[in-house]
């Protein structure tokens, strides 16, 4: 025993491979309970990228392990899984966090152990201010407002009303929306919003309909919520267009809202629009190759949730390649200055102040015809 | 009137028609055994729900509803017999715990057999807006409004013309006087939870194309429904409807004129006012406890 060990170390110190221990992946993702929609996709998105990584002869000539646990969305049992990853499992990176409420429970060991931890959740606040150890690969929701309220501008309109629901999402987001409207120069003229189980809208919207100079409205909403508001938008004939947020940038929400949702606009990952993208678009290759693959193998829709599981992995093995080694305070460097790399999310230009990467064109401004998405042209 | 104040009350009808008819189902349990269902709100869904699954499965509108409003009935016959009935000698309060047991369970059981996505049925008879005096109304409220109504008279028609029906009133009334009349209470219990669901699941499907479908629907239509029937007076038909109807109107009034962001706290805020000044509601039964 006590041979192989100083034989393992003159090893190590001669710099020979004795047997290339492999890389190990740590996860702790939202897979069962209410955040299911964001884990799940993202659990398989790892599993089968792990897999193919594997199969192309892993990285820095090791393979990779994947040690996931499931959270269950629950913030408590996060952090007891991200403290085993980091002192049982001695993973080498941490990607994972579903839900924000994960990952800000998480944060404060990865700082206190220097452990590399890349976020899938949305919120603003894991990378502001700027955390050593925590990056975050999901656009945020103050990029989806200004994306809005550019798209607004472009078609002339100042004068915007906000509805909103009474869920986590749709609060923050309207929070937001209304801190940077004014940057974009759109005044907030009417702020309404509904609750959780509300089945109809039409009071708030006829609020809207009589507010003064309302030029377009905008639905901070998530779950049924949006589509209810847009039949009743539609009941009640209101003309000025109406922009939907990137909570409901699935095919379900033109489903449920049906002929309603023609002319409807929202922000959305390329992911959504994989096919339709134009062929020069430089991040076609990264979500058409995606989509397909995850398609292929699970039979189910692809969701821009796996997207973030895919650019978090990614961005860990580009880190540690320019790394050269898993060596968490060079690839915590390496992942800081990772530029123009492109992912489903978009170009990711990371920096001391910027550990998310995205900008505006990471989302594209979508419009609902015929039933389906059809990518705005800038300036229509 | 302005159109602003017609749509307002318009909103309120539609929502509160909503309301009136899942109270209904509340009406007829508390009739038969005193118990609060607080599974109504799942018949509510699984109504709702098995429709959308029916009609996926290939099966036209009408025959899906039937289909649909028969299997929630026999879930509420299933939960009255192996649930309600082995503890028929337990208290009001032991048996309206079992029901928030139940809800919770089918709520699980909904999750696992369909999904956890929001789904939508077709209007029965379009989604064109039908224009009033510069308000507009869908017609698939008028489908709710309608066969409220009919359910209305059909109930009365079932409780003061049938013998099952007076069976269920005299229970109510006085239980161990309908026992030594021959009637059992048994039987009785098994009835109103079978016809309870139905209805609850008739429901659900009139208002799934107004307010989509999911597992977890139940949640909020059985607080809102039970709300309503507090209103109107506990085990009132005609009380559930217009508790329900005034409780969507409360709230469409209130996001309209004062602030939607406490739409919820008018309309409860109502219900405890009501529950002092009225503590029978509006038309429940005048008791009194004898000592």
């Amino acid at each position: 025993m006590v041979l192989r060990l100083a034989l393992l170390a003159l090893a190590a110190t001669l710099g020979f491979s004795v047997q290339a221990q492999p890389i190990r992946i740590g996860a702790f993702l939202a897979v069962t309970g209410p955040a299911a929609f964001l884990g799940d996709p993202e659990q398989k998105t790892l599993e089968l990228y792990v897999e193919k990584t594997n199969a192309a002869g892993g990285v820095l000539g090791r393979k990779l392990e994947l040690v996931s646990y499931d959270s269950a969305g629950d913030a408590e049992k996060a952090r007891t899984y991200a403290r085993r990853l980091i002192e049982q499992d001695r993973v080498d990176v941490i990607v994972g966090g579903s839900t924000t409420g994960e990952t800000m429970a998480v944060v404060p060991l990865a700082e206190a152990a220097g452990m590399p931890f890349i976020s899938l959740a949305g919120a603003v606040v894991i990378v502001e201010p700027v955390k050593k150890w925590v990056f975050k690969t999901p656009h945020t929701d103050r990029m989806a407002c200004e994306k809005i309220f550019v798209d607004m501008r472009a078609r002339g309109a100042t004068r915007a009303a906000l509805i909103s629901g009474s869920g986590g999402f749709d609060k923050s987001m309207r929070a937001e929306c209304l801190k940077v409207a004014g940057k974009h120069g759109v005044s907030i003229v009417a702020d309404e919003t509904y609750g959780a189980g509300d089945t109809d809208m039409t009071a708030q919207l006829t609020k809207i309909k009589n507010a003064a100079g309302v030029q377009a409205v905008l639905n901070a909403g998530f779950g049924q919520g949006p589509a209810i508001v847009t039949k009743n938008y539609r009941q009640l004939g209101i003309a000025v267009p109406l922009y939907q947020s990137h909570g409901v940038a699935s095919k379900q929400f033109v489903k449920l809202a049906g002929d309603a949702a023609e002319g409807v606009r929202l922000p959305a990952a390329a992911l959504l629009v994989a096919e339709t993208l134009p062929d020069a678009d430089a991040q076609k290759k990264v979500v058409v190759d995606y989509k397909r693959a995850y398609e292929a193998r699970f039979r189910q829709e692809v969701s821009t949730f796996g997207g973030h599981a895919y650019d978090g992995l990614m961005l860990a093995l580009e880190a540690m390649r320019r790394a050269g080694s898993t060596e968490k305070a060079k690839v915590r460097d390496a992942l800081e200055s990772i530029r123009g790399y492109m992912g489903t999310a978009g170009a990711v230009n990371m920096s001391a102040q910027d550990h998310m990467g995205l900008d505006l064109t990471a989302f594209r401004m979508l419009e609902v015809r015929q039933g389906d998405w059809q990518l705005v042209k800038p300036g229509h | 009137m302005s159109a602003q104040l017609l749509q307002f009350l318009l909103s309120g009808l539609t929502v509160g028609a909503i309301y009136a008819l899942v109270a209904l189902g509340f009406a007829i349990i508390y009739n038969a055994s005193h118990v609060i269902n607080f599974a109504q709100g799942e018949f509510v869904m699984i109504g709702g729900m098995a429709t959308v699954s029916f009609i996926d499965a290939g099966l036209p509108l009408p025959l899906s509803i039937v289909l649909a409003v028969g299997a929630a009935a026999l879930v509420g016959l299933l939960l009255e017999k192996l649930a309600i009935e082995p503890a028929r000698n337990a208290s009001v309060v032991t048996l309206i715990i079992i029901t928030i047991g139940a809800s919770i369970l089918l709520r699980g059981l909904a999750s696992l057999a369909w999904d956890k996505k929001i789904h939508a049925l077709p209007a029965f008879s379009g989604e064109a807006p039908i224009a009033l005096g510069g308000a507009t109304l869908l017609p698939q409220t008028l489908w709710v409004l309608g066969v409220a109504a009919v359910v209305l008279a059909l109930l009365w028609w079932f409780f003061n013309r049938t013998l099952t029906g007076s069976a269920i009133l005299a229970v109510s009334h006085n239980r161990l006087a309908a026992q030594l009349m021959g009637v059992s209470v048994r039987r009785v219990l098994l009835v109103s939870f079978g016809l309870s669901a139905a209805l609850g699941a008739l429901a659900g499907i009139l208002i799934a194309p107004i307010t989509f479908t999911s597992w977890d629907v139940g949640v909020m239509l059985g607080l809102k429904g039970f709300a309503a029937a507090i209103l109107g007076g506990l085990g009132s038909g005609p009380g559930a409807v217009v508790g329900g109807l005034a409780l969507g109107m409360i709230e469409s009034l209130g996001a309209g004129y004062l602030s939607s962001a406490y739409k919820d706290v008018f309309a409860f805020l109502i219900i405890l006012a009501a529950l002092v000044v009225l503590p029978n509601g509006l038309f429940g039964r005048r008791t009194s406890e004898r000592v």
